[in-house]
């Protein structure tokens, strides 16, 4: 079968938003609904988070999201289970996004196969190195037709953005600055235009989406302008601290689009 | 005999073993790739080791002595040393790392230092090196450490440094470390991370881990001129992330007949909920950036731990530490918290040197070995137990 997210990047090069929530938040069964009403809403590809104790890439709202799904009883098992009958109400990509850790206690092999089997197309590991990617786990991505997706920074240097392109399938998570998530991005600032422009140059490949302070119709029409699309994450993630409701997701998309 | 020689010590790849390499967010790669791509030629240049030694002697006032604790030996039927790091500036082991760590933090071009830290003692020798060295410090601690530290951030403050409350998760080391990583993400051109113990991302826990083995290469020496032999029979030190541990081991990594003990926090005991025993209740996995063992549930959450000693309240090792653990080169144990608590009033009584409870905890295990009577033991005393003083008193009713 073909990966949902690789072929929507066939069909779709420009604005694509991709949204990012955690899983089991704000109540442990709201995962499926929100997914269905961000598609419902217009997304073009979902992110869903697995929550970990210590989420060190984030800031403080995917943090607190993370632990409210954790106390919920969210974990890698629970969310396959819940995840079972996605296929059947969802045909948006879907992408999980969790750190290592989980991934290696539930074995990579068997993470790799439940993320297939339940109808995924991708995972980002931010704290998966590309090295121990390559030598240990890339056959079981492979095997199961999963996107492995890597972060670039302002700060990764043109080889290892090449490098990573190499390895990477589906798309490249390009962060708009090194920072933890959550930051508002300063879309005038000369330095994001220097780093866009050197990103445009570079012809990866692999799409390009950009992620990490993005927030708004302007920080999304700004990111847009350089990359195939954009990531919102925290921005998101902080309309649901009042519960999940259809109504509010489909106001968020709205005044994003 | 078909032996076969197991690498005790990094690999180029970052791996001790099974354990270590760097599993980080991209957003931290370009901090340490410039860390792994300098730190030794920065080390083993001959200014550097200059300056280091120098400072370690004038400064930190090394080398410690290799006390023969007389009355301590007469109790447990042996001869017991004691390397006294609690006679260091500032009060413990991990003034050797921050010195090495500012020099070498001088030598990248960073001006601003941040640090965790979870009793205080780690962000003092921290705070006190930036003092020393005039540059800007931020040191993260738990909301719940803050509070139940005080007199430690009193002295961060008096040294100029900032101290930073971590408020998520457990509020507590691990959560403060978690602080300090993401202050480095957002701050990754002039910042340096002085990381306290022998954990982290590659290359930390071997650099931590050669800053402190001054203290074996010091045992080595001394016995050497009190024994007329450079190898004991057995080292023994306390284990939370490991660093005062890696240190006295290190330079007896290959001397297979020096028994090396470390002893973990076993807190209310390894079976009541309430311990920090990582190796005996834990299992492989990554945390804080190196692949190791730490405590955590089926589900890959890490696990609170608890010790009465704030040092030892961690809960992984250094991924050096897992390797040793595996591979059977050294013992792996643990010691409650009252065991400890008692080891701290002995020590005080029979020596009059009254031990950070941290080091109590290896001078605990003595009770627990037995002797013929030649052994020569030395013990690692890490730390001075005046930052523990309140502790003592409430335990003992003082």
């Amino acid at each position: 079968m073909n990966n949902r997210l690789t072929e929507l990047f066939k069909h779709k090069q420009n604005n694509l938003l991709s949204i990012y929530f955690t899983a089991g938040y704000p109540e442990l069964t709201d995962t499926l609904k929100i997914a269905k009403a961000l598609e419902n809403a217009g997304a073009d590809f979902l992110e869903i988070g697995f929550p970990y104790s210590d989420p060190v890439a984030d800031g403080p709202t995917i943090q607190q999201s993370s632990e409210v799904a954790l106390k919920n009883g969210m974990s890698l098992k629970v969310l396959f289970e819940q995840l079972k009958d996605l296929r059947k109400e969802i045909n948006l990509p879907i992408i999980l996004m969790g750190y290592v850790n989980p991934v290696l206690q539930y074995g990579v092999e068997k993470f790799c196969t439940d993320v297939a089997a339940a109808g995924v197309d991708g995972v980002i590991v931010p704290d998966l190195p590309m090295y121990e990617y390559e030598e240990m786990y890339q056959y079981y991505f492979m095997r199961n037709n999963l996107c492995n997706i890597f972060l670039i920074t302002p700060q990764s240097s043109d080889e290892r953005i090449r490098k990573i392109d190499a390895l990477s399938e589906g798309f490249i998570y390009a962060l708009s600055s090194s920072a933890t998530t959550g930051k508002n991005l300063a879309v005038s600032s000369d330095q994001t235009n220097i780093y866009f422009n050197r990103l445009k140059n570079l012809q990866l490949k692999n799409p390009l989406m950009i992620g990490f302070g993005i927030s708004d119709r302007e920080s999304f029409t700004k990111a847009c302008g350089t990359a195939n699309g954009a990531i919102i994450g925290s921005a998101f993630v902080k309309s649901l601290n009042e519960g999940f409701d259809e109504i509010r997701v489909q106001e968020f998309v709205k005044a994003i689009l | 005999m078909n032996e076969t020689t197991i690498n005790y010590y990094v690999n180029e790849k970052g791996y001790f073993g099974d354990f270590g390499g760097a599993y980080i967010p991209e957003m931290l790669y370009p901090n340490v790739e410039e860390l792994r791509q300098n730190y030794l030629d920065i080390i083993y240049d001959p200014s550097f080791q200059e300056e280091f030694r120098q400072l370690l002697k004038d400064y930190v006032g090394r080398e410690t002595p290799l006390f023969y604790a007389k009355r301590l030996s007469e109790r447990y039927g042996t001869n017991i040393y004691l390397k006294r790091e609690d006679l260091n500036h500032t009060g413990a082991h991990k003034v050797n790392n921050t010195i090495g760590q500012i020099l070498l933090a001088e030598r990248l071009g960073k001006t601003r230092i941040i640090a965790e830290t979870g009793a205080g003692q780690h962000g003092v020798a921290t705070a006190t090196v930036c003092a020393l060295r005039g540059l800007e410090c931020v040191v993260y601690m738990g909301e719940v450490d803050i509070k139940r530290q005080a007199p430690n951030v009193a002295r961060m403050k008096m040294l100029g440094a900032t101290v930073r409350a971590a408020t998520c998760g457990s509020k507590t080391l691990k959560d403060a470390t978690n602080e300090a990583m993401r202050d480095w993400i957002n701050n990754p051109v002039d910042t340096h991370y002085i990381i306290g113990s022998v954990v982290g991302p590659h290359p930390y826990p071997d650099m931590v881990a050669r800053f402190q083995s001054v203290i074996s290469a010091e045992i080595r020496e001394q016995l050497k001129e009190k024994i007329g032999r450079e190898l004991p029979d057995y080292v023994l030190a306390c284990v939370g992330g490991g660093s005062n541990a890696m240190g006295a081991f290190y330079h007896f990594l290959n001397d297979e007949s020096v028994k090396l003990i470390a002893v973990e926090a076993g807190g209310h005991g390894v079976n009541s909920g309430m311990s920090a025993a990582t190796t005996t209740l834990g299992n492989e996995g990554v945390l804080h950036g190196s692949r190791s063992i730490l405590m955590q549930t089926e589900d890959g959450q890490v696990i609170e731990p608890h010790s009465i000693s704030a040092g030892l309240d961690y809960p992984g090792i250094g991924p050096q530490h897992a390797h040793l653990f595996k591979s059977g080169r050294g013992e792996y144990v643990n010691i409650t918290d009252d065991e400890a608590m008692q080891a701290g009033m002995l020590l005080s009584k029979l020596e009059g040197i009254i031990p950070a409870i941290e080091s109590a905890h290896a001078l605990a295990y003595l009770e627990k070995m037995k002797f013929k009577g030649s052994e020569q033991v030395v013990v690692c005393l890490s730390g001075r137990g005046d930052k523990d003083l309140q502790t003592y008193m409430d335990y003992f009713k003082l």
